[in-house]
């Protein structure tokens, strides 16, 4: 059950992130592109989504556990460190350069695009070997 | 069709972004961070590994409907090198493994759950992307 549930929420996702234009990286440099042309949609997008799940998220957690576990599985470091700045700056830094992040990108390997590809084993592997520095 | 592109899309897709995220808590407990979805199945622990690799096929079949669908949405064409995709893509899969989060990750789950970590690291690869599309649209 757990998988049926986790590939039905993956399909979804992918479905909002193709209608909100996600998956098309020019859309995404010309969001960040404040200077030149820019495309607000983004902030659209993310408002739709953050405020969707601002207030149902506190709701589901009122509940003892989640329908299909015996628990929540929500990440418990509360400290802003030095890690978290600098791997969220490289990140920023890769979005900005191609226009791709990971779910927008692996939705997008459908298309038999290389470049994609390219991106999306090259970020398997900066995933892989951010493994060595985050013990 | 300007309203549609910019705001109307957007925000349904958002929308739906956002109940794909309430919709794995409410079932599986768990976020919907696609990096540390990823992270996880590259290290797989003994049951931990099933319920990932389904997310990921979910969002593979979700592409191939948008691809019959609405194949516009999976327009990849963009003019960059392709050694430019792979430094780009190490650095979002590095930063991501370090930083414990992406877009969805930080930006969606964990806004949604209010934790300043997640907005801390939001605003910073906002901020970097920013930086990094005027230095290469602008500067270079």
């Amino acid at each position: 059950m757990k998988e049926l549930s986790a590939f039905g929420c993956g399909f979804l996702f992918a479905l909002g992130l193709g209608a909100a234009g996600m998956t098309q990286p020019a859309k995404i440099i010309n969001f960040l592109d404040i200077a030149g042309n820019w495309d607000p949609s983004l902030l659209f997008v993310m408002g739709g989504a953050v405020t969707f799940g601002f207030i149902c998220f506190p709701l589901v957690l009122r509940r003892p556990a989640p329908v299909l576990d015996d628990g929540f599985w929500l990440p418990e470091k509360k400290r802003i460190d030095f890690r978290l700045l600098s791997g969220a700056t490289l990140f920023g830094v890769g979005w900005g350069l191609v226009g791709y992040c990971p779910g927008p990108a692996l939705v997008s390997l459908v298309a038999l695009t290389p470049s994609v590809w390219i991106f999306v084993i090259a970020m398997l592997a900066g995933l892989g070997s951010g493994r060595w520095f985050v013990r | 069709m300007e309203q549609w592109t910019m705001v109307i899309a957007p925000l349904a897709g958002g929308l739906i972004i956002g109940l794909a995220a309430v919709g794995l808590l409410l079932l599986n407990g768990r976020i919907a961070g696609i990096s540390n979805i990823l992270a996880g199945l590259l290290t797989p622990q003994r049951g931990d590994g099933f319920w990932r690799l389904s997310f990921v096929l979910g969002l593979l079949a979700g592409g191939e409907l948008l691809q019959v669908l609405y194949p516009q949405a999976l327009n990849v064409s963009h003019p960059r090198s392709l050694g430019m995709v792979a430094s780009a893509g190490l650095l979002v899969g590095f930063g991501a493994r370090i930083g414990n989060g992406c877009t969805s990750g930080h930006g969606v789950c964990g806004l949604a759950r209010r934790s300043r970590r997640s907005l801390a690291a939001t605003a910073t690869f906002m901020l970097s992307g920013i930086v990094t599309v005027y230095l290469t649209n602008h500067v270079l």
